[in-house]
């Protein structure tokens, strides 16, 4: 069936902010669907509140929102737009939720817009466990046996049927609380006695134990001609207890037999059109019985997954962009392969490599949590690799982690076997090299099988990898055959290096002597049946390479890596940007990179797409391999974050030219020292800082400038490690809880600087082309210093300061690009401290808020940064219309205010008794994503950015004030506003008893640690847990009141309320209550603003 | 391990590891790109005469058993491999593969540039090849490439006898009788024989040699054609009997090679595909529904029908529906006469291995012998 006639606007949700769960593998599916759409002559109109996507730049869509996902905020971009139809099924659980929330308040039938992509019924189908089930069995496939009980007697009764061990879930409990696996009688009545009692409707659910099992994922399509194809299978490391997106995955499954894998295709065919899915994807999760082979499956998703982009980056399958044809009305055979051209997307690929994907944790950021893998999502990102066998792919996804400690390696002394064995019953986030460690040690395949249920295939491979790793280290020499066998097992220059007990750059001279290089072959949906039209290409050590010659300039393009907290989507956005600048002048754009959520990562992004880890040793051979077919240019390594930017000095000793600002220069931003004197010559004040190698030299510094000190390692990202410390126990404990992470030593100096207080921190993004130099937008931040940059809002245009306070921030700016001698971006932050401008530190490369920049003021700054890299000016560009002629300086009357607010994902991290890990902010990053909210004022913008961050101010309620002393006279007068409004205060004691003196009426509630034979009713975090209070503020204080406080921001987290922890938040909040209350926000499209701007900078 | 070696007749040489027997091998190197179902590949007597290749790296994860096995032999002529598996893994398994094709005498050859293999072979078309392993390996080259230039070439090449039963022999319904089937065995596959059981159809197996005489004097409901090697010019003996078949006006269906024999004797040519069609993910459009199914394909010749979706017999059999092709490149992949009771297909409803997607023209066959009695 061709394109439908009746569908000439789409309305197309995006999933909003990136969070655990639910990260840029939506920005990769949105993207093409807007791109897919447009090319269909649709008229395309997006919102999504997270502008540091690529699928919000303003060139995606006709009209884009960036707005917060809410019914009302759709129903208002409805009215405005009058979109024939909604695309829900690209966005996540966000937009779908979002869609089913439209539907059910009468939205959609009430402006007549239909829903493309999946049927409500089909995603009701789909989402509710009791229809699904039903459905699955109707289909003949089996789910787990489950019985929901009411009484302890009903619990024991229940086991005949499910047998031990079983699994207890009581009923509306959050973040699993009271859930737990029961071996024996003595653990279900102890289990199931305190569910019951948790449990507000006393019922738990009693479920056979599927633990242990195979999991297996297809990902599948359907069109509205009942046409199905299994794109992809992806078969699970680690067993069924561990969700699919913190397990090792494996593409295609490699331990089912024909009829097996045959029958999982059956069931999950009957389920898709069970449920109804008819013009898009979903994938389907199975759990296989190892002894019996019997199936059960687990779950489905009516809608594009984080697997689907996996799945489309594993098989060249674009799920996503032909979700997006189905669901305008093509077939699967009406839409070409975009890799071979010739055939159609009605098949299957078939795979000639294997595909391996490792999840990425962010465990470090949050030293409380636990650290055990579950069925709750923990992971913040994740690499894929793509080798020739499953031991090269495994290890070069493992590297592609670039995280110390997550490669396999054979250094120090053997583990004790028990111990291990004993370790790896728990899936934690290092489990597999346990595993790799275990088996080296001597522990068998079986005791590892047994310990871990991981499939006995998967652990004799790491055998196998271990008895290579013996081979590399006894052989008499480093010849041909045993680098050979190595490489084909995926080792690398470095592992090898240590196993022969050499350097790594030793091991690469050798290997390049013996003409050892690795081919790279193509990913073509088809296991070279038919000619690949499309260069995505990966290495792998073997006779014959597939990189086409081409006579065009080269530009290399580094990615990211793997999301991680402090490098996410933001950096794919400008290396994104970058390559269609570059293709656009003329350039042939080669990206490398190794995270498969991304769109960089997209073969249709750069001419050509390396799936590679970005060590500097697969770099090389990347570009190695690229000269040999052509002239290189340079290659981009100030916008793929601290990933890329590592591997500049690395890639300049091997003489490859570098893009933009050098090495050397960036050594000058990064080299304490040095960027002093660059501060000096441009009469620039810095805090009083030095440099520690050591604790030792740490406390000598700290006490010549004076605590509080603020103590950061160089080269890391994301404030790792960063620190407030004030007084010298602090130092000593910071050196005590950093002295296994590396992070601090020799070659990497720990920066003191004094901290200071009450200053306001402001952020600029800027170009310089060596003359001019060109700002993106300059930054104010909400949160006082001392909030990690990456945690605070912000604001854009400034709101507090003046004119010749902004001129004083650009010239500094100017000074320190000079100073480095920047080629490109530059990212700068300032304090601003009693009218005194200081610098904290300057970073010459990309920042988190170029794409923010970007969205709020319109201006390309990545793309504008990639042209300057190749020699272009900032002059031309501003005369040929790339950039504005006024830049991010200029602020217009009536320009409008854009707010940055971070997302946290503390709700994802609980301790180890199971309550959630503390969530104030402090300097070290710890927020997986971010939105932004933009309207005429900063009050509105500010409750926009709030409401986006899905912690809405509400428009009436109880407010709970607990601050520290030292707060408490900047807390009274926002604190009367707020009462004024209507909302009603609550407030301990201490606090209290000062707000009654201002004339506040007050509720006193008891304090957490309060004794109940010295005051009754039930506690703040009673009410709290109760869902009683609204919003809490809570700023930390002295250490008698910190248990409280960390109750008190527990208890707020768990019940998903609104939080402040600073009172400058609070001020800047109090506009922002009156807002929510005056009504609904109004929407406006970037592109909108864009006009408006443009009108106002030509007057 | 020792050392193998595979040598295709036009010089090109890979070197490897000894997989599976040692010794020689001579056949026509084809490549096969499921990612599943390597012992139904191995049993299929379809592959006999040929140097198989996967194109999936790893081969023999989850070894082998009785099960699956599609005949009662390996009769690949050789395995080329990239990573075999070094222990079995499966709750289903009863031995290991290396182990399997040893009892067999296949030899085989693993740890070489398999996709380098399949993109030559894609480019300059299947051709004959030999695995040297052990002593067979050290012989010179010109030697080997010489060996590899005498054998025999697939093209005109007759197998049927050496797949087919030698016995005739019957398989009983399961359920109620719908009907017989008399099956010439080219090369069948066990699955075949099950689905058609399964569906109330009582199941004759006569050998390839037999004569239509003999195979209309059994009186059938229907006659079926199976697949199996060989080039289909070469099987006259077999187009003759089905003719009578035809003007017996008995219902026929033929799968594979039984496929491109109906072809023949419609009086169409088939021809010999550059390197064929071994996979289970291959599209087919049914344009009789409008439906595409994802099918498993096993065959290096196919029919030509030129002027369209329909045509007339050359042989005087009325009007005849190119009623399947492929998505891929448009090859005939399906023939259903529409003035007779006959139709077949190219590729393998009964899958094993490959998806189940066309299973329902067991259900077609069931059809026609019910009209077709109904109509008596």
């Amino acid at each position: 069936m061709p394109k439908r006639s009746d569908i000439n606007s789409v309305l197309v949700i995006g999933s909003g902010p990136i969070v655990i769960g639910q990260a840029c593998e939506f920005d990769y599916s949105g993207t093409q669907a807007c791109r897919v759409l447009r090319a269909e002559g649709i008229r395309v109109i997006l919102v999504n509140s997270n502008p540091a996507t690529i699928m919000t730049d303003p060139d995606f869509a006709d009209a884009t929102y960036i707005e917060p996902i809410t019914p009302e905020v759709i129903e208002s971009i409805i009215i405005k737009e009058k979109p024939d139809a909604i695309l829900p099924t690209l966005g996540g659980q966000t937009a779908l939720n979002a869609a089913m929330a439209l539907h059910d308040l009468g939205i959609l039938e009430k402006y007549n817009v239909e829903l493309i992509g999946a049927k409500v019924d089909a995603i009701k189908k789909g989402e509710d466990r009791q229809i699904f089930k039903q459905l699955v069995l109707d289909a003949g496939a089996d789910v787990a046996k489950s019985v929901i009980c009411s009484t302890l007697d009903e619990c024991l009764a229940a086991v005949g049927e499910l047998g031990y061990p079983l699994m207890v879930q009581p009923s509306f409990t959050m973040g699993g609380l009271g859930s737990g696996f029961a071996h024996d009688e003595e653990e279900l009545r102890r289990i199931c006695e305190s569910g019951l009692q948790a449990s507000p409707v006393t019922q738990v659910l009693l479920s056979e134990s599927i633990l242990g099992w195979k999991e297996y994922e297809l990902e599948l399509m359907r069109d509205t001609n009942d046409n199905c194809v299994v794109v992809c299978s992806i078969e699970n490391v680690d067993p069924v207890g561990v969700h699919t997106g913190d397990s090792i995955t494996v593409a295609p499954a490699l331990t089912l037999t024909d009829r097996e894998y045959q029958n999982l295709r059956d069931i999950s065919i009957d389920i898709i059109r069970a449920v109804g899915v008819d013009t898009g994807g979903c994938n389907i999760q199975f759990a296989v019985d190892p002894t019996n082979g019997r199936v059960v499956v687990i779950e489905m998703n009516p809608r594009v997954s984080r697997s689907s982009a996996l799945a489309s980056k594993a098989t060249g399958f674009p799920i996503a962009k032909i979700a997006a044809k189905l669901a305008i009305g093509y077939t699967l055979d009406e839409i070409p392969n975009d890799i071979t051209r010739v055939t159609p997307a009605s098949f299957e690929p078939t795979l000639d490599y294997i595909v391996v994907k490792v999840p990425r944790f962010a465990f470090e950021k949050f030293p409380a949590a636990n650290n055990t893998l579950t069925t709750t999502m923990k992971s913040v990102g994740e690499a894929m690799a793509i080798g020739r066998n499953y031991s090269q792919a495994l290890q070069k996804a493992l590297r592609s982690l670039e995280k110390r400690g997550s490669s396999f390696h054979w250094e120090g002394p053997l583990g004790n076997i028990a111990e291990l064995l004993e370790a790896i019953k728990t899936p934690t986030d290092g489990r597999l090299v346990q595993v790799q460690q275990a088996l080296r040690a001597g522990a068998t395949a079986a005791q590892v099988f047994d310990s871990t249920k991981i499939d006995p295939w998967f652990v004799d491979q790491i055998v196998l990898i271990n008895e290579v790793a013996d081979d590399i280290a006894k052989a008499p020499s480093l010849d041909t055959v045993v680098i050979k066998h190595a490489k084909n097992h995926g080792f690398s220059d470095a592992q090898i290096a240590q196993l022969r007990g050499i350097g790594e750059a030793e091991v690469r001279a050798i290997r390049h002597a013996l003409n050892l290089r690795p081919v790279f072959k193509t990913v073509d949906t088809c296991a070279g049946e038919f000619p690949a039209e499309t260069p995505y290409h990966y290495s792998t050590y073997e006779q014959e390479t597939e990189v086409a010659p081409s006579d065009r300039k080269k530009v290399v393009i580094l990615g990211s890596g793997p999301n991680r907290i402090g490098q996410g989507v933001e950096f794919d956005y400008s290396c994104v940007h970058a390559s269609f600048a570059l293709s656009d002048a003329g350039y042939e754009t080669i990206m490398i990179n190794c995270n498969p959520e991304t769109v960089s990562t997209d073969y249709d992004t750069s001419d050509r797409l390396y799936f590679e880890p970005l060590t500097l040793e697969d770099v090389l051979e990347v570009i190695h391999a690229e000269q040999q077919s052509g002239e290189l240019v340079g290659v981009v390594v100030q916008l793929g974050g601290q990933t890329a930017l590592g591997l500049a000095k690395g890639l300049q000793d091997a003489g490859i030219p570098i893009l933009g600002t050098t090495p050397d220069a960036i050594d000058l931003a990064e080299e304490r020292g040095l960027f002093s004197k660059i501060l000096e010559d441009g009469d620039l004040l810095a805090p009083a800082n030095g440099t520690a190698l050591n604790l030792a030299e740490a406390e000598v510094i700290a006490s010549r400038i004076g605590y509080p000190v603020l103590v950061r390692p160089s080269f890391v990202l994301g404030g790792r490690g960063m620190e407030i410390v004030y007084d010298q126990t602090g130092i000593r404990d910071y050196f005590d809880r950093i002295k296994d992470q590396g992070i601090v030593g020799p070659n990497h100096p720990l920066l003191v600087d004094r901290f200071l207080d009450d200053a306001i921190e402001i952020d600029i993004d800027a170009l310089f082309d060596g003359e001019t130099l060109y700002v993106g937008g300059v930054m104010e931040h909400i949160e006082e210093a001392g909030i990690h940059s990456g945690d605070s809002s912000c604001t854009l245009p400034p709101i507090t300061m003046s004119d010749s306070q902004i001129a004083r921030v650009r010239e500094a700016t100017l000074k320190i690009a000079q100073g480095i001698g920047v080629r490109g971006l530059l990212n700068v932050q300032f304090a601003l401290a009693a009218d005194v401008l200081y610098v904290l530190e300057a970073n010459p490369r990309a920042s988190r808020t170029v794409p923010f920049v970007s969205k709020a003021l319109g201006i390309t700054l990545a793309k504008a940064a990639s042209l300057v890299m190749v020699g272009k000016t900032i002059k031309s560009l501003i005369a040929d219309g790339h950039l504005p002629e006024k830049d991010g300086t200029y602020i217009p009357a009536g320009a409008p205010i854009a707010v940055k607010e971070a997302v946290l994902p503390f709700k994802r991290f609980a301790t180890k008794d199971g309550r959630f890990v503390d969530s104030l902010l402090g300097p070290e990053m710890r927020s997986t994503g971010e939105v932004m909210g933009i309207d005429v004022d900063f009050p509105k913008a500010f409750a926009k950015s709030q409401s986006a961050a899905g912690s809405a101010l509400p428009t009436s309620g109880s407010i709970f004030i607990s601050v520290s002393d030292r707060d408490k006279p900047q807390v009274i007068l926002p604190v009367r506003r707020l009462q004024q409004l209507g909302y009603k205060v609550l407030a301990t004691s201490g606090t209290a008893a000062i707000l009654a003196r201002h004339g506040i009426e007050v509720h006193v509630v008891r304090k957490h640690t309060d004794d109940s034979s010295v005051a009754d009713g039930p506690t703040i975090v009673e009410l709290i847990t109760a869902g009683k209070v609204d919003v809490v503020v809570n700023t930390p204080s002295g250490s008698s009141a910190r248990k409280d406080g960390y109750e008190i921001r527990a208890a707020t987290t768990a019940a998903d309320k609104a939080i402040f922890t600073t009172i400058a938040q609070l001020s800047a909040a109090i506009g922002s209550f009156e807002e929510v209350i005056a009504g609904p926000f109004a929407v406006k499209s970037l592109q909108d603003h864009a006009h408006d701007r443009a009108v106002a900078l030509a007057k | 391990m020792s050392q193998a070696l595979l040598v295709l007749e036009d010089g090109r040489v890979f070197h490897g590891d000894s997989y599976g027997a040692e010794g020689k091998t001579l056949g026509e190197v084809v490549f096969a790109t499921g990612m599943t179902g390597y012992q139904e590949t191995l049993t299929d007597p379809s592959y006999a005469g040929q140097i198989v290749v996967q194109t999936s790296p790893h081969i023999g994860n989850t070894g082998v058993n009785t099960r699956d096995e599609e005949s009662s032999k390996v009769w690949v002529e050789g395995y080329v491999v990239r990573d075999p598996s070094r222990i079995v893994s499966n709750f289903r398994s009863e031995g290991s593969l290396p182990d399997e094709l040893r009892k067999y005498g296949v030899v085989g050859i693993s740890g070489i540039d398999t996709r380098a293999l399949t993109r030559h072979l894609r480019t300059a078309g299947s051709m004959r090849g030999g695995v040297f392993s052990g002593v067979a390996s050290k012989l010179p080259l010109e030697d080997l490439i010489a060996e590899v230039r005498a054998a025999v070439k697939m093209k005109g090449l007759s197998l049927s006898d050496v797949v087919s039963t030698s016995e005739s022999y019957t398989v009983s319904p399961v359920g109620d009788r719908v009907g017989k089937v008399a099956i010439v065995d080219l090369g069948i596959k066990k699955s075949t024989i099950e689905h058609m059981a399964s569906r109330g159809l009582e199941v004759e197996i006569y050998p390839a040699s037999v004569n239509a005489a003999e195979l209309l004097a059994a009186n059938p409901d229907a006659v079926f054609y199976s697949n199996g090697p060989g080039d289909p010019e070469a099987a006259a003996a077999q187009v003759e009997v089905l003719k009578k078949v035809l003007d017996a006006r008995i219902p026929f269906f033929g799968i594979c090679f039984g496929n491109q024999l109906l072809g023949r004797a419609l009086g169409f040519e088939t021809y010999k595909l550059p390197f064929g069609h071994r996979g289970i993910n291959q599209p087919v459009l049914d344009r009789k529904t409008g439906k595409v199914e994802v099918t498993a394909h096993n065959h290096g010749f196919a029919v030509k029908v030129d002027g369209g979706p329909e045509a007339q017999s050359p042989a005087g059999y009325g009007r005849v529906a190119v009623s399947h092709v492929s998505l891929n490149d448009d090859c005939v992949e399906g023939l259903e006469c529409l003035d007779i009771p006959a139709f077949s297909v190219q590729y393998h409803p009964e899958a094993a291995a490959g998806p189940h997607d066309s299973n329902y023209l067991f259900d077609r066959l069931v059809e026609l012998i019910k009209t077709n009695k109904a109509a008596k």
